[in-house]
C-alpha cells in the first residue's frame, strides 16, 4: 500500500482529485448563469458520454485528436522540451493530408490515405524542427519560436489553401473525396444509434499504437535514454558523449509528427472536416496541454486524460438545448482544465500529507511497542 | 553567563536527525570552533541560530534570556550575523553599497552614503580589512569579498559572529590574515562561532571548540589542552591516520601530453595561456590553485566540454584535440567532474542507468537498439558490491535521493571500471566526510599504482600536499610553478598560488621530464 501512494496511485489520485475541484468550480460557474437549469446540465455533463454507444464513439471521436496532441507535449516533456507549437504542426499536417487526398488521385484510395497520412507526419515532424534547430544551435527558447511557428504555419495554411484547395462557396478548403476518409473497420456499427453512426474510425487505434511506441521508445530504447538524459541534464548527457543538439531536434520532429499525424487524421474522417480559412489557431495544440499535463505526461495516462477531456467537452456542447450560452459551457469546461493544470502541486502536497500520516502511524506504533 | 546558549536543540529533516539535542554555549570574546565531519550538522545547527530554520525541540538563551529566532533579519536585531560559504553579495553592486545593502541610511527617500561610507572606512581601518569601497563586487577577488562579508557584520553593530567553513577559498596567506582579524574582533569583545573541519585552524585561532559526529554533540573542549589527533578522534570516532600510506611512484610512458594550449576568454584576457605539461602512467599529477585561475577551463578542454583556440591534446600519441567526447573516452580517458550534480550524474535516473551514462550504447547493455535491463541490472549491482555503495533501494534508488559520498561513489566505481589509462579528477572529496574522503584518496592511489595516469585538480592543499606525486600551480590561467610536494612548504605554495612569487614553467616541465 505504501508503495503504490508512492508511485501510480498517488499520480492517478492526484488526477482524480482536480478533476473534481475543477468540477465543482465549473458547476459553480452554470449556478451562477442559470440556477435553475444547473442541475440538470450538471447531469447532462456527467451522463451524456454514456447515454448511447453513439455518443460514446463521438467521445472517442473528438478524444482522438487531443490524444495525439498530447502525446506530442507528453513526449515533448519528457525530453525537457515544452512543445507549445503544437497547433502549427496539427494545422500543416491537416493541411497537407486534406492536399494530398484531394489532388494525388493518380493513387488509388487506400493508397492515398496511407501517402497523405505519412505526409502529415512528416509535415509536422518539419514544422517542430525550425524551433528545434534553433534551440539547438543558437539557443532560442522554444517556447518563443514555437508560438511564432503557430501563427506563421496558421497564416501560411490559410493562405495555400486560398490557392490551392479553397472552396469559395463556403469560404473553406474543399471537402476530400469520401473514398479517402479514414476507414472504420466496423467501429460505425458499433458505435451507433438509430439515426445515425457516430465518425469514430480507425484513427483512434492508431493514438493508441503512438502512445505505445511512445513508452517503448522513451522506456525500453537507447535512443529514449538519450532523449531523456538530455531533457533532464543537458550537461551529463554531453559529459556522456551524448549528442546534446541532435537529441534535442529529433524529440522536437517526433513530437511534431504526432501533432501532424494527429491532424492529418482529424480531417480525414467521415464526419466531412474542412479547413475554414480564418485566423484562429487550432485549439485542439492547446488542448494537447491540458491533456498531457492532466496525464502526467505518461503516455497510458494522456489516453485517459484525453478521453476524460473530451467527456466532458460533448457533455458541455449538449447543454445548449438547456439554455446555456456557448460562452458560459466553455468557461465551465475551462475552468475544470484549467484545475488540471495544478495536478503536479497537487502531486507534491498529497505527497507530503501521505508521508506524514504514515509517520505518525509509525511513530505511534513504535510508541505502542514501546509502552 | 553565556552570551549565546543553545539548550538540547532537535532539528529534523524528513526522516534525518540533523541535530539531536544539541546544546552549546558562547562567551563573550571567545573564538569558538565548532568542527565535525560534512554532514555531522554544524551549518544546521548554525542556521537555527541565524533563524534560516527552527528547531523542532530546545531553545536559544541570549544573555541568558529566552530567545524564538524568527529568520534572519530577527537574528540581525539581535546582535547575530554571519559570513555563509557562498557569500550573499550582489555581484554588480560596489563594495559600499553591498556593506549598506537593507540597511541604508536615508532622507526623505534619499540615500545617504556620505556616513555610511565614513562608518566603513572607519570599521575597515580599526580591523585592518583593507577593501576598495566602489569596485563591484564581480570585479575583487574572493578574499577581499569575505572581508566585505565581515564588515557587513561589523556594520550592524553584530556581537555574535558565525563564519561558515570561511577558510575553503582562501590562501594560506589569506587565511593567515582572517585569523588575525578574528582575533582581533575577538580582543574587541565580539564573540565568535568558526565552522571548520580543519584542525590546524584550529589550533591557531580557537579558545574552545565543540565537536559534532552525526548531529550529536560529542563536547566541547579547551583547544590548548588537546591535541589535533585526539579532535581528529572526537570527530571521526575512530583513530585516523592523518597521513597516507604511499608507495613511490614507478613511471610508465607518457599517457597525456599538453601542448601550448591557450584558450581565449570573453574579453581581453584567456582562459588558457599557453600551457604545456604531460602526465606519465603510474603518477599523480596535481593542479593546484585558487578556485577560478582556469583549473575548469583546462580539465574543459582536455575532456572536450570546451573547444580550444590553440595547442594540442595527446593521449598516447594519438592527437585527441578536436576529438568528439566520446572519442576520447574510447582512447582511454575517463573523468570524475568537478561538479557531481551539473555534470557527473542524471540525478532524476536511478543507479543502474547512471552506471551505464557513458556505455549505454555498447554491448552488452543494448541489443538492436534496446536497453537490456537485466545485463544492465547485473553490471550495477556489481560495481554496489565492488564499491559499496549504499542507498535505499539499492541500484533501482533514483540517484538525488543519495547521500554526496554514495554519489560520488557512483562516479568513482563508473569511471574507474572502465579500465582507462588516464584518470581526470576534479575535486574529487568535495562535500565529503573523512572517511569517504579516505577511500577515494586509496581508490586513486590504488589506480596509480595499477599503472595509470591521473590528472587531480584540487584547491584542498592538504590533498595536494598529500597524495600528488607532482604539483602544477595555476594562476590565472597560466602554469606558475611545477613542484615536488615533498620540498615545498605550504607557505611556499600559497605565494605561487596568490600570484606573487613564480617560477620559469618551461624550464622546469624538462626538468621534471628528465627526472
Amino acid at each position: 500500500m505504501n508503495k503504490f501512494l508512492k508511485g501510480n496511485g498517488l499520480s492517478i489520485l492526484s488526477s482524480v482529485s482536480v478533476v473534481f475541484a475543477g468540477m465543482l468550480l465549473g458547476f459553480i460557474v452554470l449556478f451562477i448563469s442559470n440556477a435553475a437549469q444547473a442541475p440538470a446540465a450538471i447531469a447532462t455533463i456527467l451522463t451524456f458520454g454514456f447515454s448511447s454507444l453513439r455518443n460514446f464513439g463521438d467521445v472517442l471521436y473528438f478524444a482522438t485528436p487531443i490524444i495525439m496532441t498530447g502525446l506530442s507535449v507528453g513526449f515533448a516533456y519528457k525530453t525537457g522540451l515544452f512543445n507549445i507549437g503544437a497547433s502549427g504542426q496539427f494545422t500543416f499536417g491537416a493541411f497537407v493530408a486534406i492536399y494530398i487526398v484531394i489532388n494525388f488521385d493518380f493513387l488509388n484510395p487506400s493508397l492515398r490515405i496511407f501517402v497523405a497520412l505519412l505526409a502529415a507526419t512528416l509535415a509536422g515532424a518539419i514544422w517542430a524542427a525550425i524551433p528545434g534547430l534553433l534551440k539547438a544551435y543558437r539557443n532560442v527558447h522554444e517556447v518563443i519560436s514555437c508560438i511564432m511557428t503557430n501563427y506563421i504555419g496558421m497564416l501560411l495554411v490559410n493562405y495555400l489553401i486560398l490557392n490551392t484547395i479553397f472552396d469559395p462557396m463556403r469560404a473553406s478548403s474543399q471537402r476530400i473525396p469520401t473514398s479517402t476518409h479514414m476507414p472504420m473497420w466496423g467501429l460505425d456499427y458499433i458505435f451507433a444509434d438509430a439515426t445515425r453512426a457516430s465518425p469514430l474510425n480507425a484513427s483512434i487505434f492508431v493514438a493508441v499504437f503512438s502512445a505505445l511506441l511512445m513508452y517503448v521508445i522513451l522506456e525500453r530504447t537507447t535512443f529514449g535514454y538519450e532523449l531523456k538524459a538530455c531533457g533532464l541534464n543537458k550537461d551529463a548527457a554531453k559529459y556522456a558523449g551524448i549528442n546534446e543538439n541532435r537529441s534535442i531536434i529529433f524529440s522536437m520532429m517526433i513530437s511534431g509528427a504526432l501533432a501532424g499525424l494527429g491532424g492529418g487524421m482529424h480531417f480525414l474522417s467521415a464526419a466531412g472536416r474542412t479547413m475554414s480559412v480564418a485566423d484562429v489557431l487550432a485549439n485542439e495544440g492547446f488542448m494537447g496541454i491540458s491533456v498531457s499535463l492532466l496525464g502526467l505526461n505518461h503516455p497510458i495516462g494522456i489516453i485517459f486524460s484525453g478521453v476524460l477531456i473530451a467527456y466532458l467537452q460533448r457533455g458541455g456542447f449538449n447543454i445548449q438545448p438547456l439554455g446555456f450560452a456557448q460562452e458560459i459551457i466553455e468557461i465551465a469546461i475551462a475552468v475544470i482544465i484549467y484545475f488540471c493544470a495544478f495536478v503536479l502541486l497537487v502531486r507534491t502536497q498529497l505527497g507530503n500529507i501521505i508521508a506524514k500520516i504514515y509517520r505518525t502511524i509509525s511513530k505511534s506504533e513504535v510508541k505502542k511497542n514501546a509502552t | 553567563m553565556y552570551v549565546i546558549e543553545m539548550k538540547n536543540i532537535t532539528k529534523r529533516f524528513s526522516g534525518i536527525v540533523a541535530n539531536d539535542d544539541v546544546s552549546l554555549g558562547l562567551n563573550k570574546g571567545e573564538i569558538h570552533a565548532l568542527l565535525g565531519e560534512n554532514g555531522a550538522g554544524k551549518s544546521t545547527l548554525m542556521s537555527i541560530l541565524f533563524g534560516l530554520y527552527k528547531a523542532e525541540e530546545g531553545s536559544i538563551f541570549k544573555d541568558g534570556k529566552s530567545v524564538v529566532i524568527a529568520g534572519p533579519g530577527h537574528a540581525t536585531a539581535l546582535g547575530i550575523g554571519m559570513v555563509h560559504q557562498h557569500f550573499k553579495l550582489v555581484h554588480n553592486f560596489t563594495v559600499l553599497e553591498n556593506i549598506v545593502l537593507g540597511v541604508e541610511t536615508t532622507k526623505h527617500g534619499v540615500l545617504q552614503m556620505k556616513t555610511a561610507r565614513q562608518k566603513v572606512t572607519e570599521l575597515s581601518q580599526k580591523y585592518a580589512l583593507e577593501v576598495d569601497l566602489d569596485k563591484e563586487i564581480r570585479h575583487i577577488t574572493v578574499g577581499m569579498q569575505q572581508r566585505v562579508e565581515i564588515l557587513k557584520m561589523l556594520y550592524r553593530n553584530n556581537e555574535i559572529l558565525i563564519f561558515d567553513e570561511p577558510t575553503a577559498v582562501l590562501t594560506p596567506q589569506e587565511i593567515d590574515a582572517l585569523i588575525k582579524t578574528m582575533r582581533n574582533m575577538a580582543a574587541e569583545g565580539k564573540s565568535i562561532l568558526f565552522i571548520t573541519h580543519k584542525l590546524d585552524e584550529i589550533k591557531q585561532a580557537a579558545d574552545r571548540c565543540s565537536v559534532l559526529r552525526k548531529g550529536k554533540m560529542i563536547g566541547t573542549v579547551d583547544v590548548a589542552a588537546t591535541s589535533k589527533e585526539e579532535l581528529s578522534e572526537m570527530m571521526v570516532g575512530r583513530k585516523l591516520s592523518l597521513t597516507l600510506e604511499k608507495q613511490p611512484s614507478k613511471l610508465g610512458e607518457t599517457i597525456l601530453q599538453v601542448k601550448n594550449l591557450t584558450q581565449k576568454g570573453d574579453g581581453e584576457k584567456n582562459k588558457l595561456t599557453n600551457i604545456s605539461f604531460e602526465v606519465k602512467a603510474g603518477e599523480i599529477l596535481c593542479i593546484a590553485g585558487i578556485e577560478g585561475n582556469g583549473q575548469t577551463d583546462l580539465v574543459n578542454a582536455i575532456t572536450g566540454l570546451s573547444a580550444v583556440t590553440s595547442g594540442e591534446i595527446f593521449i598516447s600519441d594519438t592527437n585527441i584535440t578536436t576529438a568528439k567526447i566520446r572519442k576520447r573516452g574510447e582512447h582511454g580517458m575517463a573523468h570524475i567532474p568537478e561538479d557531481r550534480h551539473k555534470h557527473g550524474l542524471i540525478l532524476d535516473y536511478n543507479l543502474a542507468y547512471n552506471a551505464i551514462l557513458q556505455d549505454y550504447h555498447k554491448q552488452p547493455f543494448q541489443k538492436l537498439g534496446f536497453l537490456q535491463k537485466s545485463k544492465i541490472k547485473q553490471y550495477a549491482q556489481k560495481l554496489v558490491d565492488n564499491f559499496d555503495i549504499r542507498s535505499g533501494d539499492g541500484i533501482d534508488s533514483v540517484v538525488r535521493s543519495m547521500s554526496g559520498g554514495n554519489q560520488q561513489k557512483i562516479i568513482l566505481a563508473r569511471e574507474t571500471s572502465a579500465s582507462p589509462k588516464l584518470l581526470i579528477a576534479v575535486q574529487p572529496t568535495r562535500g565529503l566526510d573523512v572517511g569517504a574522503i579516505e577511500y577515494i584518496h586509496k581508490q586513486l592511489l590504488a589506480q596509480r599504482d595499477a599503472g595509470k595516469a591521473i590528472l587531480l585538480v584540487s584547491l584542498e592543499l592538504e590533498e595536494v600536499m598529500n597524495i600528488s606525486d607532482r604539483v602544477l600551480v595555476m594562476y590565472e590561467g597560466e602554469i606558475v610553478a611545477n613542484v615536488n610536494p615533498q620540498k615545498i612548504t605550504f607557505k611556499e605554495l600559497g605565494l605561487y598560488m596568490s600570484g606573487a612569487k613564480r617560477e620559469n614553467p618551461s624550464k622546469s616541465v624538462e626538468k621534471a621530464v628528465a627526472v
